[in-house]
């Protein structure tokens, strides 16, 4: 009889190894799944791991790891604040596109006039587009006591249409011969979100993601009110007791993660995206979920947990471009990955004893 | 290349772009690559684009080496994969949705020895070429067998996007469907999807409630076809051949074949003589191709259909071809005018007799 | 009945049928969710279902093994939650993106070699005369059984939870785990099960798509029902009779916008697509406003680990 008994803390040996057993658990299987395949797992499993930090193009890969990673950590630092006081945010992805419509929405409506002011104007849209969306959960929840996770959910599938509604409407490029989506906001000067420091990836969106890192961690770790958060999630009656208004910390936590996520669309739509087209949520918002869970809602679990999704996008790509490994096998090696890293958690939070269970 | 040609650009530039014309270097295999918005099991349009890359690969043997990544989205997805291809020593490279423009032209700009073709898109430079096929042409033949086969004299048509390659579709079986039976009428319903079987059979059916007694589609699954099938009318193949469905109710198709153009290109490429150019080839090239006319279309019907197919084919006849007026009764085409390539590009209005309004 | 152009009969017999995968998948999550597990995987569970279900048709010939292929396939999804979620006490939500992304490739690699096979069809049952009834006869006697079962599936879903101690335990479970392993019951058992029959009811979803409505396979054929399906839970406020309802109203949305495009209607397609999630946000607004004391419509233990601390 195997039982499992609650840790009194989380232990932070195995919160570090677990993560380290899980990727190497996900190369022995996924290693299985491209043999059968007819691949050479050690290159598969070099390909996807190896190459795209120390191959021969390296140097451009590491880049693209920060402009992928970039808006999943944004998105997820936010979250995390929210999943540890219980509150549960899983419409990031429409925050994330309300926020990019609002943000190109500004620029859009004075192109094509230059100005320094464009750009701030937008990160602000783009942020308060974020913030608005994730306030109506907020709201109803406070109000009515509805559900903050399938609201945020529902909204999701709004936003959705409502980008496509824009895309084909009121943004559609009137010189795009009739094709949906927006101009390109990489061939306006004043919108572009550009590369700082050209071949690095390093845009203000990887940026703003770095400093909502350290931000949440010193909200979380070094100040009061990360401790008042974390009560709240693990002792809702005693944070009453400690004076944590449960409607403000809703308001606060929802707000957080809904300016954050709109701030990423912002930064993606004007800068590596450059467009509003109806195809322009790629999932961040759904994927930063899995990183925030990934990344154990600590704010440098999370930064790794960002990049090790990107990672895996990255060489999933050059997988099938080098050894010609269907998409769909990268897809089942993502899965298991992220069933390993899940599973194993566990480890951290529980202790397993062997033998019947005490008294 | 290494990361150091990528960086420093112009010498490097100069003397790689020297040596893919070479000869001297022709021993070494000349890598190609294709990116695909969808997965090549899609069996519709990039399982179309894959078919042509396997021909250059069954063409050219030894001499290339060919490479895909699919189910690539739009966006900075499809501009790192793009890179991507380009740093692995790709020196051509096809990028086949409409979607992924914007990315070429800004991997184009930075790899200016590498040539890129894009597909349906409209921007060009030095080592960007586009290209496309005239589905128009193939939908005024399959236009023509609708026109023949209603007897409820209603043919729908379910629309993906309102954009020009559709609209002119629409128009092009409109025209010629109406050449043969005055009567008919079209119905146009638009899914706003390439590729949903749901929406696709709810489309189909909508237009069945309608009285339509022949489908045309222009989105990529067999749903449609399985509610003709049902409701006992018929339907025309997409993309693909769609043969499973024959003899009824897929009565022809009308079949996207890549194959010609990406030889030739190939081809271009392993001699030197590669240039940027637009490309609209039609079935006279073999990229439009009008899938078997089963024996469920009257053999004089067939023939008829045939005729058309070879008069477009040989350049004898365009099927925009005056008089025409615009759906506003105003007037587009004068007898015998024959429509540019420009306007069919943005083509943005419906034709007279078309009661539907185009969504703006 | 013609009305404003479109024929109103023919409209609710083709959202019947239309509806069918999605309801079929929103009964399975609702009583996932009933017994307090949130699995987002729903589009992971159908989509497994779609390829099994097809594999095992075209293998045997029989499209009743077909289904019976795709629902186990579902079933079979949905423990690999259940494992992580139930034993391994994972995350909810995140373990259900991850099973979505896991059914998607792992559904395309199976499916490789089944493009353009056409599977057994599916027969239409013959009710004979029933059928020739004026408007009741194209709506109720012209589907194939699957409809039927589909129905049949809702109403014995509803007597369960509604009318059985098992139902009522499951019910306790989804709204207290706590006192429900207080006063005895096996909570992880209860839940797992409930899982796998929703994994089934996603996975017969599925096979109904490929088997019936396409009828073909084709990587990525799902396209968004399993999330629908998860929208329609939260619209019928757990309620297995108003599942029906969801399905019919989110199926007819778009029923009603494609065959008033074909009657000749311009309409704002997207934002007509868009109203029944907002629709649902209000009904989710309502329901919770009118129940007095704060009551939920939700379950309450909806989306929380279960571990028996004693």
């Amino acid at each position: 009889m195997i039982t499992l008994v609650k840790r009194p803390m989380p232990s932070r040996m195995w919160s570090v190894t677990t993560p380290i057993i899980a990727v190497i658990a996900t190369m022995i299987a996924g290693g299985i799944l491209f043999a059968a395949l007819g691949k050479d797992p050690v290159a598969a499993i070099r390909t996807i791991f190896w190459d795209p930090l120390f191959g021969p193009n390296a140097g451009y890969f590491r880049g693209q790891l920060l402009v992928k990673a970039g808006p999943l950590i944004l998105i997820a630092s936010g979250l995390a604040v929210g999943f540890r006081a219980g509150i549960w945010n899983i419409g990031a992805e429409g925050q994330y596109i309300i926020g990019a419509i609002c943000g190109a929405g500004v620029a859009l409506a004075v192109f094509p006039a230059e100005s320094a002011l464009l750009f701030p104007a937008m990160v602000v849209a783009g942020g308060i587009g974020g913030l608005v969306w994730a306030m109506i959960p907020a709201l109803l929840k406070n109000r009515f006591g509805v559900s903050e996770i399938l609201v945020s959910l529902m909204l999701v599938y709004v936003a959705q249409n409502l980008l496509a509604y824009m895309a084909f409407g009121p943004m559609k490029n009137p010189q795009g011969f009739g094709f949906p989506g927006s101009r390109n906001l990489q061939q306006y000067p004043s919108a572009h979100n550009p590369e700082l420091i050209a071949g690095t990836g390093m845009h203000w969106g990887v940026v703003a993601a770095l400093l909502a890192v350290i931000g949440t961690y010193v909200l979380m770790h070094r100040h009061i009110a990360g401790f008042r958060i974390r009560v709240a999630g693990e002792a809702p009656k005693a944070a009453r007791f400690a004076g944590v208004v449960p409607a403000r910390l809703v308001v606060a936590c929802l707000g957080l993660s809904g300016a954050l996520a709109g701030l990423a669309g912002l930064f993606e739509v004007a800068g590596p995206s450059g467009q509003i087209t109806d195809a322009f949520n790629a999932g961040y918002g759904f994927t930063a979920i899995i990183v925030a869970f990934l990344g154990r809602l600590h704010p440098i679990g999370i930064l790794l947990a960002g990049l090790l999704m990107a990672l895996t996008y990255i060489g999933g790509d050059m997988a099938q471009l080098m050894l010609q490994l269907p998409a769909a096998a990268i897809q089942v090696f993502q899965g298991m990955l992220l069933f390993f890293l899940l599973g194993f958690d566990l480890l951290t939070n529980y202790r397993i004893r062997f033998g019947g269970a005490p008294a | 290349m290494n990361r150091r040609s990528f960086l420093t650009t112009t010498a490097a530039t100069a003397l790689l772009a020297a040596a893919t014309t070479l000869p001297a270097f022709a021993q070494d295999p000349l890598k190609v690559g294709f990116i695909y918005v969808g997965p090549v099991g899609d069996m519709g349009w990039s399982y179309q684009h894959d078919l042509g890359r396997k021909a250059v690969e069954a063409a050219y043997g030894d001499r290339v080496v060919t490479s895909y990544v699919e189910s690539v989205p739009e966006g900075p997805d499809a501009e790192r994969v793009l890179t991507q291809m380009a740093l692995e020593g790709n020196k051509l490279i096809f990028a086949t949705s409409f979607g992924f423009m914007d990315a070429v032209m800004n991997v184009a700009a930075k790899f200016p020895d590498v040539k890129f073709e894009h597909a349906t898109g409209y921007k060009r430079a030095d080592n960007v070429a586009t290209y496309d096929a005239r589905f128009y042409e193939g939908r005024a033949v399959l236009g023509t067998i609708a026109g023949h086969m209603t007897k409820s004299n209603k043919i729908g048509y379910i629309g993906s996007f309102p954009i020009p390659e559709v609209v002119q579709g629409i128009n092009s079986s409109f025209i010629h469907a109406r050449k043969v039976n005055p009567d008919v009428e079209m119905k146009v319903v638009w899914a706003y999807t390439w590729f949903d079987p749901a929406k696709e059979a709810d489309a189909a059916a909508a237009l069945i409630a309608e009285g339509v007694d022949v489908i045309l589609q222009h989105t990529d699954s067999t749903a449609p076809q399985a509610k003709a099938q049902e409701a006992g009318i018929y339907s025309f193949g997409q993309a693909s051949d769609m043969g499973s469905f024959a003899p009824a109710p897929r009565i022809s198709s009308i079949i996207d074949n890549w194959d010609p153009y990406y030889v030739k290109r190939v081809g271009m490429m392993l001699d030197g003589t590669w240039e940027s150019s637009a490309t609209w080839g039609g079935i006279g090239d073999g990229e439009v191709v009008i899938g078997e006319i089963t024996e469920a279309v009257p053999a004089e019907v067939k023939a008829e259909a045939e005729a058309l197919r070879d008069k477009i084919a040989s350049g004898e006849y365009h099927p925009f071809t005056g008089p025409l007026n615009k759906q506003d009764g105003s007037a587009w085409l004068a007898e015998g005018q024959v429509a540019t390539d420009e306007e069919l590009s943005g083509l943005n209005f419906y034709v007279e007799g078309i009661t539907a309004e185009l969504p703006k | 009945m013609i009305l404003g152009g479109i024929d109103i009969v023919v409209l609710i017999a083709t959202l019947m049928a239309a509806s069918t995968p999605v309801l079929l998948a929103a009964t399975g999550e609702l009583v996932a969710e009933k017994a307090g597990v949130l699995n987002l995987g729903v589009e992971g569970m159908m989509i497994m279902g779609a390829v099994g279900g097809f594999a095992a048709a075209v293998a045997t010939g029989s499209p009743v093994l077909g289904f019976l292929g795709g629902a186990l396939a579902g079933a079979a999804m949905a423990l690999i939650f259940a494992f992580l979620t139930q034993v391994l006490l994972s995350n909810q939500v995140a373990t259900g993106l991850a099973l979505t992304l896991f059914g998607l490739g792992l559904s395309a690699l199976i499916g490789k070699g089944f493009e353009g096979v056409r599977p057994p069809p599916t027969p239409k049952l013959p009710f004979g005369p029933l059928a020739e009834i004026p408007v009741a006869g194209r709506i109720l006697f012209s589907h194939d059984w699957m409809v039927y079962a589909s129905l049949a599936l809702v109403a014995a879903t509803w007597w369960f939870l509604r009318h059985s101690r098992a139902g009522l335990i499951l019910r306790a479970v989804g709204e207290n785990h706590d006192a429900a392993h207080a006063l005895g019951y096996r909570v992880v058992a209860v839940r797992v099960t409930a899982l796998a029959f929703g994994g089934a009811l996603a996975g017969l979803g599925g096979a109904y798509l490929s088997l019936v409505r396409v009828p073909q396979w084709t990587e990525g054929m799902t396209a968004g029902a399993g999330w629908i399906a998860l929208a329609i839970v939260v619209f019928a406020s757990w309620r297995p009779e108003r599942v029906l309802l969801g399905a019919y109203l989110f199926g007819g949305i778009t029923a009603i916008q494609l065959q008033m495009q074909a009657a000749g209607y311009k309409i704002p397609v997207h934002l007509l697509t868009m109203a029944p999630y907002v629709v649902t946000i209000v009904a989710l607004v309502l329901i919770t406003a009118l129940h007095r004391r704060g009551a939920q419509a939700a379950p309450a233990a909806l989306g929380r680990s279960f571990h028996a601390s004693t």
